[in-house]
């Protein structure tokens, strides 16, 4: 009777006479990505490897204006990212702004820079629920993979913070070759915390990480243990904490349906204010995204070419051109695509129909005779 | 959860239940999540306000929609616990 995250039907209308290009569907989630600036080096972060400047980011009235677009145009929720989004001095003006423009207000944050005075400041403006990450359950390893000495007992802190003022919590935790074996402690730490919430996150092997893919990628026998770990949890902790878990990439026969399909959900805005159709797709080569300091939000999503170019079916290729899959999966990552095959409009090599498909295993045997040395996420660093 | 017609129920922690006027539709939203009710289920949910037990709710329906009570207060309980168990409502 209920639908979780499907994405609604579109309200019936008599046809058009004569085929009209009709607008896309309205989007559901808006990531704004407030900054670039983060006190952790995660060497899996998800933002592009050429980091924004402070002095490029959005100031608080054009963020306002963006979140009063976003939902007139349709979106029900806002994630407010980063970097680390507490690093911006207004963020409890954000936090307002995104509510009083009636988003549902979601803050994805390390935690490591709210103290009690400013949680309180958040929740009061309006905001509705905390994502928090986590590196580890083990505290010199968290802090190892965050690149923060002390970070972890800080995170600890924070949660026990955001459990007492009421706001609901999810605990995120990107999992790895060098943290999967202690999924089981990361359930607990979650329980222990009074997360409702747990992210089992595999990385997302673009960016940053694929640069550190070597040094993160699972074994088959890590991945299936995880599996089988989340199942039982999910069976021993109905009704108490939901898991959400997703199979990795690279042992899929399938790709994943990547933000439920180019232009159809879900858009982005990053630091600088360039709006994009996932968080990643700023490092494609060949795209000019359209910018909030010129367009509004709605020529972006409807009109602009860099949105329109992956929609819909029209630009799949072979394999994907006629799968009866092409309108699930949508032909899986661009991003992916393009970092494994060249080819940003090419079939994503998770497809076991792709040609590339072979990258993965390879991939995979490399990692397994690879060490654990990170590439730690740093403004400077440009990886390879 | 298992549910009687004495429990009490509210929204979980962090769900709200709000218009979708781009859609023409009512929504949950919770944490990652967005729930469509159908008719009944939102009907239901209306009256979820960390007050009223089940069978006060039921009886408002059983009025509403001319219906035998014992036959939706089984349905209500049913959804009740569907819905505890997805974490929309908690009692």
């Amino acid at each position: 009777m209920t639908v979780p995250a499907a994405p609604p039907a579109a309200p019936l209308a008599a046809p058009p006479a004569a085929p009209l290009a009709a607008p896309p569907a309205a989007p559901l989630a808006l990531l704004a990505e407030l900054t670039h600036r983060c006190p952790l080096r995660c060497p899996y972060c998800s933002n592009p490897t050429a980091l924004a400047r402070p002095g490029e980011e959005l100031d608080t009235a054009t963020w306002a204006r963006v979140f009063q677009e976003a939902a007139a145009l349709g979106c029900l929720q806002v994630h407010l990212s980063g970097g680390e989004p507490t690093a911006r001095r207004d963020i409890v003006a954000l936090v307002r702004a995104a509510s009083e423009a009636g988003l549902y207000t979601n803050l994805i944050t390390s935690g490591v820079l709210t103290g009690e005075a400013k949680l309180q400041a958040l929740a009061e403006a309006g905001l509705d629920h905390v994502q928090l990450s986590v590196q580890d359950a083990e505290p010199v390893s968290a802090d190892r993979i965050g690149g923060y000495r002390g970070g972890h007992a800080k995170k600890l802190d924070f949660a026990r913070l955001v459990h007492a003022s009421g706001l609901p919590l999810t605990l995120n935790a990107v999992v790895h070759r060098q943290n999967l074996d202690r999924l089981p402690q990361l359930i607990e730490l979650a329980l222990d915390l009074g997360a409702g919430r747990l992210e089992v996150a595999h990385v997302q092997y673009y960016g940053w990480a694929l640069a550190n893919r070597d040094a993160l990628l699972p074994t088959r026998a890590q991945l299936e243990a995880a599996t089988a770990t989340v199942e039982a949890a999910r069976r021993a902790l109905k009704g108490r904490l939901v898991i959400d878990y997703v199979v990795p990439d690279y042992y899929a026969k399938r790709p994943k349906s990547c933000m439920g399909g180019w232009g159809r959900q879900f858009l982005a805005v990053s630091p600088a204010g360039r709006v994009l159709p996932c968080h990643a797709a700023e490092s494609l080569p060949g795209f000019d995204f359209p910018n909030v300091r010129q367009v509004s939000l709605q020529w972006a999503w409807e009109d602009s070419e860099a949105f329109n170019r992956f929609r819909g079916t029209g630009w799949m290729p072979l394999p994907c051109r006629g799968c009866e899959r092409a309108e699930l999966d949508w032909g899986g990552c661009r991003c992916q695509a393009f970092a494994l095959t060249g080819d940003a409009a090419s079939t994503d090599p998770a497809c076991a129909l792709s040609p590339h498909h072979g990258v993965l295993s390879l991939a995979v045997d490399a990692a397994i005779e690879a060490g654990t040395a990170f590439t730690y996420r740093e403004p400077q660093k440009i990886p390879g | 959860m298992t549910l009687s017609g004495a429990s009490v129920l509210r929204l979980g922690r962090g769900m709200r239940l709000r218009e979708d006027k781009a859609r023409g539709q009512w929504v949950v939203l919770g944490p990652e999540r967005m729930f469509v009710p159908d008719e009944i289920a939102l009907e239901v949910l209306r009256l979820v306000d960390g007050a009223r037990p089940v069978d006060a709710m039921v009886d408002d329906l059983a009025t509403r929609f001319a219906a035998p009570r014992e036959e939706i207060l089984g349905d209500v309980l049913a959804m009740l616990e569907d819905l505890a168990a997805k974490g929309v409502v908690t009692a």
